[in-house]
């Protein structure tokens, strides 16, 4: 069995349980442990728009230099996933940013992006593999048309996260092949939800979430799969639409046969 | 004793205003050797140069150095000046010190500070100068024009025209390249294969040209005036010497699910097939990734019903050798494929067509026989939205930095033919700048706005959205209304960048020209050699040098064509006297030197020498052909023995210029 370090992230400790919760529960059937680090803490997500730089790195950092010695570390969530890859990114290649946040953080040697950021759509695709994946499957989605969103974190900058073509990417569909249903190509699948403007312009949150689900639904989608709290949270509750949307590890899990309610 | 003339130039203000030319000329007629050194305001000017020869005859001078701007400026210049002094020419040294020096510096005192150790150094060099003679190599009478679209076309044809022997090689079936498959040519409307087929069949008749289709340059060794080519004729299964063109295997093929790259990939053709109606040699070309006899070898249709017996399944790729004098690249362009800019949907809908396509989709012998039609539907598209700068200007790395040029112009063509023929389609433009100028370009494009009522509309298309009920959601940005718009489109139409043939870079490299990072040919001079690339003998002709539309094409063929006849003109070519030269006595025959050649001008012999003992012994030395040697020195630099040095470049004149210069 691999073992690889997970941080789950805040979200996924209160909202989006079940993103967490079937991520571990499919990972053990996989053949990986994930294994989550002492102590965590916030990804850094809610410091990004501070205005000192390094201030936006140290937390990301931390969690950064506790998976050093592993095989990797694994996220879960968009924004998570987002802030700490680009952190590891930006870090290994400006040496003066590293160097202030080893004295910020008093590190006895600076930390410069040796571990391996993997979302867990990445784990499945290039340490599993998708064909394997399709092996385990027990409860193949058949005939079931499932339109992915990726909404604007995952893919993008691309540079930083280098895991798909944030324009035409691929990487949910084959998830979605692999766990035997039919990915839906539709063109809202790499816009914005409409993000935290939920909280100050509901309308404008509206707007963008029911074009997603609009545009995924008009091309001939039964469910729509995500990776991202916000953008479940966005989707369900502000875009009007009755289409089921998942997190797309709940649809792993239920392909696994590890779901005990199917219904849902 | 050495007798050194300096001449230290002002080159008007561009020296004299950041260095003090007085007193560099000052310093330097303080050197070792130095008889004269003097200023003057234009060293290149008539009077200058004959400051130079005068004080040559007057002084008796053995040496000359010159501290003006670069050499690939004037050396030449003050060369011929020593020369018809009496002086040899390569005893003339320049020291930069405009683009080394009073360019890039803005203080006067250390600036010539500088000027002065770059003139010491030219003076140490020049020191050590030797006389050397220019040998003559002979001209092969014959060219090469890699690339058989338009450019390759017209520049056989005016070589061919002036007398000379001329190979085309296309690694097509045709030649014609992408003009053939264009319906219409801007700013006058004229069918593009109505001009382009009888200069096709003009080439094919033409006793001077011949075209080796489906071939591709496999390897070029040699230089100016004597390029040893080999040519990879591919094998297409035909006897190109039986086919007749008839067409008929081409109906009888039973493989018929072959996307037709010549349509874009919009319809299908057979295994064996002709590329078009046109096509130039009209020869059949069998397909191996779809031919069923060759895939498992069960078919054998083609050959039952050939009466000419052309079709030979045991046909292999054939190298060709031939050598040539002068070897014009005519590589020519692609658009790219947009795939990159999934925002406008080209990837999964098919109603988003790039412009090629849509050329296939109106022209005559295209899909649909020259109606338009929607490609997923069939059906006919009341509303079409072109957006402009697919990928062109762009920078980031999805794109291309520079403007592809052609895309405003065919782009109105386009919308003006729609709406001539359509008038019921509605046709809107976006566009960042509308870029048109040429003759009675600018004319065209009001055309399209004014008489044709094209909604042109400043501004980039944001999202396109294909809808279930298959019509298109363009959202886009009105910059001068300051507006979002949607337009409920039928067909959207990408005008991409182009891009140099993919096949450009790896024949740059056996022709050891320079590209630029786009992968475009570099000219020796951006304005005043436009045609010439810098390695000699090698000449550039169409889109291979940058974007260009038909005319601009046709007029740097021409030119490409008139420099590669001036050189097949001559008898004899002056070969450079700076060319590499290994002393036998220390070479120990290594190969290091033969490893880094670039030009394969080194060989190896075994040689008899006197040992000090007196007896003989066979050493293995390397020894450089005067010819082939190009000057690059990297032998020189190679060798563990010192053995290898360059005339003009020597070692030790190296080491004299860095030693005054550290002084």
């Amino acid at each position: 069995m691999e073992t690889f370090t997970y941080y789950p992230g805040c979200t996924l400790r209160t909202k989006a349980k079940d993103l967490d919760v079937y991520a571990r529960k499919s990972a053990e059937a996989l053949g990986i442990a994930l294994v989550e680090p002492e102590n965590w803490q916030c990804c850094g997500g809610t410091y990004t728009t501070a205005t000192n730089e390094v201030a936006t790195k140290l937390s990301a950092v931390r969690t950064l230099m506790a998976a050093k010695d592993s095989n990797g570390l694994v996220t879960v969530c968009s924004a998570c996933h987002n802030v700490i890859k680009q952190t590891n990114y930006d870090i290994s290649k400006n040496e003066a940013m590293a160097n202030k946040v080893k004295r910020y953080l008093d590190l006895e040697e600076a930390y410069k992006g040796e571990t391996t950021v993997y979302h867990y759509l990445e784990l499945l695709r290039d340490v599993v593999g998708f064909d394997k994946l399709k092996e385990k499957v027990v409860n193949p989605f058949k005939g079931k048309k499932i339109a992915a969103y990726y909404g604007c974190l995952l893919l993008r900058p691309s540079k930083a996260l280098a895991m798909d073509d944030p324009e035409n990417p691929s990487i949910m569909e084959d998830f979605i092949k692999a766990i035997g249903g039919t990915p839906v190509i539709y063109a809202q699948r790499n816009e914005c939800c409409g993000g935290y403007i939920t909280l100050e312009d509901k309308a404008q949150a509206a707007k963008r979430s029911s074009a997603v689900m609009d545009s995924a639904q008009s091309m001939g989608a039964d469910m729509i799969i995500t990776a991202c709290p916000l953008c479940l949270y966005n989707l369900k509750k502000n875009s009007g639409s009755d289409m089921p949307v998942y997190y797309f590890t709940e649809l792993l899990a239920e392909a696994l046969g590890l779901k005990e309610d199917n219904n849902e | 004793m050495q007798r050194i003339g300096v001449f230290v130039c002002h080159c008007g203000t561009n020296i004299a205003a950041t260095v003090d030319v007085k007193a560099v000329a000052e310093a330097l007629g303080h050197e070792a050797g130095v008889v004269i050194s003097q200023d003057y305001q234009y060293m290149c000017s008539e009077s200058g140069q004959d400051l130079v020869k005068n004080a040559i005859k007057e002084h008796n001078l053995t040496g000359v150095v010159v501290c003006s701007c670069s050499p690939r400026m004037h050396e030449n210049t003050f060369r011929k000046a020593a020369a018809s002094a009496g002086l040899n020419p390569y005893l003339v040294e320049i020291a930069n010190i405009r683009e080394q020096c009073s360019w890039i510096h803005k203080d006067i005192a250390s600036a010539t500070d500088k000027a002065i150790v770059l003139g010491k150094a030219a003076v140490a060099k020049v020191h050590l100068n030797a006389p050397l003679t220019a040998g003559e190599s002979p001209v092969v009478k014959r060219a090469l024009v890699i690339g058989g679209g338009i450019a390759g076309i017209q520049t056989a044809l005016d070589i061919a025209e002036a007398g000379f022997e001329v190979d085309i090689v296309e690694k097509e079936p045709t030649i014609g390249g992408k003009m053939a498959q264009i319906d219409k040519t801007f700013p006058t409307l004229d069918c593009a294969a109505c001009i382009l087929t009888p200069k096709m069949v003009e080439a094919a008749q033409n006793e001077k040209i011949t075209i080796h289709s489906f071939s591709e340059v496999a390897d070029v060794k040699g230089f100016v005036g004597n390029f040893t080519v080999t040519i990879k004729k591919k094998a297409r299964f035909v006897d190109e010497t039986k086919c007749t063109g008839c067409g008929l295997c081409t109906e009888k093929c039973p493989m018929k699910k072959v996307p037709n790259e010549f349509n874009m990939g919009l319809d299908n053709r057979t295994a064996v097939y002709i590329p078009f109606a046109q096509a130039v040699p009209k020869v059949a070309t069998i397909d191996p990734n779809y031919c069923l006899m060759l895939k498992n070898g069960k078919c054998g249709v083609c050959s039952k019903v050939c009466t000419a017996g052309a079709i030979d399944y045991k046909q292999t790729d054939k190298m060709i050798e031939q050598k040539y004098g002068a070897i014009v690249v005519a590589t020519g362009f692609n658009p790219i494929k947009p795939d990159k800019y999934d925002e406008f949907a080209y990837s999964y809908c098919p109603d988003v067509v790039t412009s090629l396509e849509l050329e296939r989709l109106m022209n005559a012998a295209g899909p649909n026989g020259g109606t338009l039609l929607r490609p997923s539907d069939k059906t006919h598209p009341h509303t079409i939205v072109f957006v402009q700068c697919v990928g062109s200007r762009c920078d980031d790395e999805k794109g291309k930095p520079y403007c592809s040029k052609i895309c405003c112009m065919y782009t109105a063509k386009h919308a003006m033919l729609i709406r001539e023929k359509y008038p019921d389609t509605e046709v809107y433009v976006f566009y960042i700048d509308v870029r048109t100028p040429g003759k009675n370009f600018d004319e065209f494009y009001r055309r399209a706005v004014e008489q044709y009522n094209v909604h042109y509309i400043k501004g980039m298309v944001g999202k396109v959205t294909p809808k279930a009920d298959g019509k298109i959601d363009v959202q886009a940005s009105d910059l001068l209304a300051n507006e979002q718009l949607h337009i409920n489109a039928d067909m959207v139409v990408l005008a991409t960048a182009i891009e140099p043939d993919k096949t450009a870079r790896p024949l740059a490299t056996m022709l050891t020209t320079q590209m630029d990072t786009n992968d475009f040919f570099t000219e020796a001079h951006p304005k005043l050699r436009p045609v010439e690339s810098a390695t000699a003998g090698i000449f550039l002709s169409g889109a291979c040098q940058g974007p260009k539309d038909i005319p601009e094409t046709v007029a740097q063929a021409s030119a490409a064509a008139a420099k590669a006849i001036g050189l097949l003109c001559k008898n004899s070519i002056t070969c450079n006297p700076c060319v590499a030269h290994s002393d036998e006595l220390m070479c120990n025959g290594c190969s290091a030197c033969e490893k880094v050649c670039p030009y394969g001008a080194i060989t190896y012999q075994d040689k008899e020498f006197r040992m000090p003992d007196r007896s003989t012994a066979i050493r293995r030395v390397a020894s450089v052909n005067p010819a082939v040697c190009q000057g690059c020195g990297a032998c020189t630099v190679a060798c563990p023995s010192g053995a290898m040095d360059l005339n003009g470049f020597s070692n030790s004149q190296i080491m004299a210029e860095v030693d005054a210069i550290c002084k």
